[in-house]
């Protein structure tokens, strides 16, 4: 019988004893009988996410393209999902607007978290003045609502893309900087991180090597909620004329305007990007419960 | 016979006692059940998002006309009631004007008794220094139609009732210049202290008092007691709501939360409201002397570059887009600078001759490539400046990009708030905007002093300067000859908008105005600038 080596969390595993790891096909088998819920949400995240990709592939028409003898148009063979005021095909767009969607919340989501992260993460660690500036920067930042500090970081770099993932990364940060700075805490007092300090270790070791491991199971479900808040954010933005702008094809941004005016006459126009926003957020939502699930050990096993 | 010329009689008798009686009758004012109501409060909506000030001499959008008009009088101002006639000018604060010296001295006599809100009395020194604001306005003070004054030498008060405007050559184009909606009465004494106190400020002496301001939400103002009509006005006061939402607007009178808003909706708002509402709304529709348009900031290269101007009018489809977006937006008559259906605007064959104008789309998408490629730009994308405003400005913008799309260009959309939309087109701080050429009133001549070089015109924002655009205009001004007039006309036309595309008009407006029915007294107008101080509007219920 051979002794592994010590894991981070300090027990000793029996090499003999490890459960054989199952296959992609198992694993996901698994998953799937174990989480059917979420896996209805990984398969809509999925679908929205490959339309967003292939847009230029899926899409049958132009999405900003007008076209004057099509407009406000009822779903047709020729318009899947109808056309909207200006004629523009609105299969087209939702599949364009998909793109959008997950540019703006992933990448939101990825570098606010990711910013969170480290902030979190190296606030625990230092602990002192460190800790002490940082969390009150922090309750400063989370005393605004999200939606609230994007208009404000939209009103003063003002609307596009860019900015629009500026002003939802912002608000992410010290979200997730708060929740990963309490589960480090925790860990920054456990025997091996000590250890790890008496062997004189560098900071950087210590965090990346035995920190962040560590905080990654609270970290991942956060960022996947990151995702569904990020792309709320735009489409609310966005709805607002604050967001991506026309033409550019975005669902909040079909909401606006004409959606409204025409949501008695053309009831599409409104009707089929809400869906989008909806199936998408509560695929993403369904998918962070079960990694919730999957990840917590307590949940694991029941 | 004589039966028979008896039973005619008999049968003419009240013919004739009709046909007397008929032009006595229309010309009777208004049935006894349209006797106008004194009471209540009018709550009516403006589609902006707030004013970018208070101050119409410095500013020439609805959004502070249709707050802020209530609490001011005018010298001279178009028939209220008889706002469709673009010629019916009439006093206001005074009582009589009188034209001498082979019409350069104009003299205007006021009212007696006339008090500002403060109880302060107004006098011909408090008109004269407010057309001297607007005319010959200090260093440091904006004021957008000082070109609508070329003509004017001097404004002075000889005496406490008159005022008098001496001309440097007689011109049909000073009444409307001076009745132009923007040319509200200041206090003289408040202007000397800050000429820019009345762009945070509120003091007149219209028909009602200011009572308060939340920004960006909305405007009170009640009845003024000491209006000099003493029949004006029938309302007790007002509250004009800013929503910028068209879809709010319409749920708003909807709901009867609102009985109108004043400037205008497109087709799908009034079919929703009359659809929903039937004889509870009424709808006054009409020409509008507004249009949109493009301008380009001559400063910004590759802007600088007429090729690239003409290139972008060219590409854009008036006579394909009109029909279609009409029924979409509020814009409805491809022309040019002048109002069409006036005698000096360009008829469908003249326009047709001109850049952007041709009935060929694809020949003219052609030469705009040819030209572009001639220039350099043929990869051009810069991004358009909009105002945030859906009707018409977003389905104008969109639409033009979609346009300018069809030779290659890749343009991108930045909407924003109206008073940073201003700011932009003033700073120079754009390279292309949608425009909206607003005029208080249909006076070509003094209309389309917008288009000339900046220095004359404080409200072009092309950025441009051109010696000849001035000359031909010139030779406009002076001509009394209508045909030579029309002429003169056509030169500055197809010069400012051809030969140097140094304008680019799009589509003119349609306005239509939905309204509750219960609201009496409203007359459209041409322009959503006149007839606004809502002094004779009143409640029937």
């Amino acid at each position: 019988m051979t002794i592994a080596a010590p894991t981070p969390t300090g027990t000793a595993v029996f090499a003999d004893d490890r459960i054989p790891p199952r296959g992609v096909v198992a694993s996901t088998i698994r998953f799937v009988r174990r989480q059917p819920v979420g896996s209805i949400g990984i398969v809509l995240v999925a679908l929205f996410g490959f339309a967003g990709l292939f847009a230029d592939f899926l899409a049958p028409y132009n999405p900003t393209a007008n076209d004057f003898t099509a407009m406000t148009e009822a779903p047709s063979w020729a318009h899947w999902l109808g056309t909207d005021q200006l004629g523009r095909d609105i299969l087209s767009r939702i599949l364009f607007g998909a793109r959008t969607a997950f540019v703006v919340g992933l990448t939101s989501a990825l570098v606010g978290g990711f910013s969170g992260l480290v902030l979190g993460v190296g606030s625990a660690y230092f602990g002192g003045r460190i800790d002490l500036v940082l969390q009150r920067l922090l309750d400063i930042l989370m005393s605004f609502p999200l939606i609230i500090m994007a208009l404000a970081v939209v009103s003063i770099f003002g609307t596009g893309v860019h900015n629009v993932i500026a002003a939802i990364t912002i608000p992410l940060i010290p979200r997730c900087a708060r929740v990963v700075r309490s589960s480090a805490l925790a860990i920054r007092e456990v025997p091996y991180v000590d250890a790890a300090r008496a062997l004189g270790f560098s900071h950087s070791r210590i965090i990346l090597a035995h920190m962040v491991p560590n905080v990654v199971a609270p970290f991942l479900i956060m960022l996947t909620s990151f995702v569904g808040q990020a792309i709320l954010a735009e489409a609310s933005l966005s709805y607002l004329g604050l967001g991506v702008q026309e033409p550019v094809a975005a669902w909040g941004l079909m909401l606006q305007g004409g959606a409204e005016e025409y949501a008695s006459t053309a009831p599409w126009i409104a009707v089929f990007p809400g869906l989008a926003i909806m199936l998408t957020v509560f695929g993403i939502n369904l998918f962070g419960d079960a990694l919730r699930d999957v990840l917590d050990p307590k949940l694991r096993e029941r | 016979m004589r039966r028979r010329r008896r039973a005619l009689t008999y049968c003419c008798r009240p013919c004739l006692a009709l046909g007397t009686l008929a032009p006595l009758l229309l010309s009777q004012p208004l049935a006894a059940d349209e006797m106008p109501k004194r009471g209540g409060t009018l709550t009516y909506l403006i589609p902006a998002d707030a004013p970018p000030s208070f101050d119409a001499h410095k500013e020439s959008t609805f959004a502070t006309v249709h707050g802020f008009a209530p609490f001011y009088s005018q010298l001279i101002r178009i028939n209220p009631d008889n706002p469709a006639s673009t010629t019916d000018i009439v006093c206001d604060l005074c009582t009589g004007m009188a034209q001498t010296d082979g019409g350069t001295t104009w003299t205007f006599t006021l009212r007696q008794g006339v008090k500002f809100h403060d109880g302060t009395p107004l006098t011909a020194a408090d008109v004269a220094a407010s057309f001297n604001m607007i005319a010959f306005p200090p260093q440091g003070v904006l004021s957008p139609r000082v070109a609508s004054f070329l003509m004017v030498d001097k404004i002075e008060a000889t005496d406490p009732q008159t005022v008098v405007f001496r001309l440097k050559f007689p011109t049909a184009a000073f009444l409307p210049a001076t009745a132009s909606p923007f040319n509200w009465i200041y206090e003289k004494a408040i202007l000397d202290k800050d000429p820019h106190w009345y762009e945070k400020n509120v003091m007149g002496s219209g028909p009602f008092k200011f009572v308060g301001y939340e920004t960006g939400q909305s405007v009170k103002g009640e009845r003024n007691p000491d209006y000099y009509d003493p029949k004006l006005p029938y309302l007790d006061g007002f509250v004009a709501i800013y929503a910028d939402k068209e879809a709010t607007r319409v749920a708003a009178i909807r709901s009867d939360r609102a009985a109108l808003e004043l400037r205008g909706m497109p087709p799908s708002g009034r079919d929703e409201l009359t659809g929903a509402l039937g004889d509870q709304i009424a709808v006054q529709e009409g020409d509008w002397d507004v249009g949109s348009a493009v301008t380009v900031n001559h400063e910004k290269k590759p802007f600088d570059d007429v090729r690239v101007r003409r290139a972008l009018s060219l590409a854009v489809d008036r006579w394909g887009g009109a029909p279609p977006l009409s029924k979409i937006a509020i814009v409805q008559t491809v022309g040019g600078l002048v109002f069409p259906g006036s005698p000096l605007a360009a008829t469908k064959a003249e326009l047709e001759q001109m850049a952007g104008y041709w009935p060929d789309i694809e020949k003219s998408r052609a030469e705009a490539r040819r030209l572009l490629k001639e220039a350099g730009a043929e990869n051009l994308s810069f991004e358009l400046l909009n105002r945030n405003v859906d009707q018409p400005y977003k389905y104008v913008g969109t639409w033009l990009i979609d346009q300018w799309s069809k030779i290659g260009l890749r343009v991108t959309q930045k909407m924003v708030p109206t008073a940073l939309w201003f700011d932009s087109m003033r700073n120079g701080d754009f390279s292309v905007v949608v425009e909206a050429p607003g005029y208080g009133i249909v006076n070509p001549v003094i209309d389309i002093q917008k288009f000339l070089p900046a220095a004359l015109a404080g409200e072009n924002y092309a950025r441009y300067e051109d010696k000849h655009a001035v000359e031909l205009y010139e030779a406009l001004l002076h001509e009394t000859d209508p045909a030579k007039q029309r002429a003169a006309m056509r030169a500055f036309d197809i010069y400012m908008l051809d030969i140097q595309a140094h304008a680019m008009f799009v589509l003119w407006w349609h306005r239509i105005v939905p309204y509750r029915s219960y609201l009496k007294g409203f007359k459209i107008a041409p322009t959503h600038f006149i007839n606004m101080d809502l002094a004779r509007l009143w409640l029937d219920k």
